[in-house]
């Protein structure tokens, strides 16, 4: 007995994994955007917008799949600029308020250390084309967590301040792990047909190195034995989430179908 | 005229890179592949990096440059397998880039090693006076491809393309 290819009975589940990709992104990279003119010092306030076009390249180039898996004929622009906050499958982590400078660094971190541990396996997808893109986030997302393990350390193992707020940061963000490391049924199969990792898997590699780091830094580590917040594959997210979009929508929804 | 990859190739040489204009988007390794399949021109390109900018003013000019002797479509397709690489780059270019005043990139071979805290990255030479002696300020600058470092003899500051 013959099994069937893969692509054609996994496509809804590969669609809803490349939105959860693609939209944490977006997400991110919006958030990053809006340093822009705001960060601490001119050489961050020029780094997080470069990271923050990287974060939105990625997704451009994710959400591109999407739509072309989904074939429905919605492109990256219809996808990123006409859905509803219940649509979209981006980790609550991601949509988060920037906060102070701390508090965006901390959680570029705990991500970046997430995104370079998911984008190393998904680069021996099945899935040719999304190989190809993960290979190109991963070089990229090295690049991220190098420059976020770097402020976390010497934030981390810094002044008073700086300290007080890293830690506080760390303890506010860590609820909005657990979330990453889930898995859902589309998550079995995809892992299955070798298309994707099982969220699960990343788990333990994630949390010693990032334990590493937070020793180094002279920081605590959280405890897990704590809620959880968890939803956003089924479109629950944070009151956040629609703010970030009415903004980031706006101007595509005021002038629909205009064109540069 | 025969519209095959070489000439395809040769027009776009004519293409500099809007960024760092010395250099062209062929010797760069951003144009991948070109052909003219049914009466139409293919073009594909990859981006150096996922988000640059200057992806779409180069797509632009591709056609603007093939339009002016190819009367038919063009089409300018992007690919990202496999991925953009600095490691392309002929010893050529990154001499080009020196003496444009940007550091060139060194060896691929650490990348997956950069992230390690204690991992320095090879000294970088100072593209105005040689010195070796120069200091990283930032992981990114004016673009998302390059570094800022401050050389310590001569007290200019200047960018480094970064290995990738």
């Amino acid at each position: 007995m013959c099994p069937s290819p893969p692509e054609m009975p996994l496509r809804e589940e590969l669609v809803q994994w490349l939105l959860v990709l693609g939209d944490d992104r977006l997400v991110l990279g919006h958030r990053l955007s809006e340093w822009c003119g705001h960060a601490p010092i001119l050489e961050e306030d020029i780094a997080l917008a470069n990271i923050g076009l990287d974060c939105i390249g990625h997704a451009s180039a994710l959400l591109g799949l999407a739509g072309k898996e989904e074939g429905k004929g919605r492109s990256e622009d219809d996808l990123a600029y006409l859905r509803e906050a219940i649509d979209f499958r981006n980790h609550q982590i991601c949509e988060l308020p920037k906060g102070d400078f701390a508090f965006t660094i901390v959680r570029q971190f705990l991500v970046d250390s997430y995104a370079a541990l998911l984008y190393e396996v998904l680069k021996s997808s099945t899935n040719a084309e999304l190989a190809a893109v993960a290979a190109k986030v991963h070089k990229e997302v090295t690049y991220h967590l190098r420059h976020s393990s770097q402020w976390f350390l010497r934030l981390g193992d810094g002044t008073e301040e700086s300290h007080r707020r890293t830690q506080q940061s760390l303890d506010a963000l860590w609820m909005y792990t657990g979330e990453l490391f889930g898995d859902t049924h589309g998550d079995v199969a995809l892992n299955a047909a070798k298309v994707s990792p099982l969220p699960s898997s990343l788990r333990a590699t994630w949390k010693a190195k990032v334990s590493d780091l937070i020793r180094l830094a002279t920081l605590s580590l959280p405890s897990d034995e704590q809620y959880m917040a968890s939803g956003s594959r089924s479109g629950r997210h944070t009151e956040h989430l629609g703010h970030l979009l009415a903004e980031m929508q706006i101007l595509p929804r005021s002038f629909p179908g205009a064109s540069w | 005229m025969e519209f095959d990859r070489n000439f395809i190739f040769g027009q776009l040489r004519r293409i500099k890179d809007p960024e760092i204009p010395v250099v062209d988007i062929v010797e760069l390794g951003i144009v991948r592949d070109a052909r003219l399949v049914g009466g139409v021109i293919h073009v594909d390109i990859t981006p150096t990096y996922s988000g640059c900018p200057a992806m779409r003013v180069i797509e632009d000019e591709i056609i603007e440059v093939l339009r002016q002797n190819f009367p038919g479509s063009i089409t300018v397709n992007k690919v990202y397998s496999p991925p953009w690489t600095s490691a392309w780059l002929s010893s050529e270019t990154k001499e080009k880039f020196r003496r444009y005043g940007i550091a060139p990139p060194g060896n691929v071979c650490g990348i997956e090693k950069l992230v390690a805290l204690g991992q320095a990255r090879q000294p970088v030479a100072c593209p105005h006076c040689g010195k070796s002696d120069c200091e990283l300020r930032s992981e990114y600058s004016s673009t998302a491809c390059k570094a800022l470092y401050f050389c310590g003899s001569c007290k200019e500051p200047f960018e480094y393309f970064k290995e990738i």
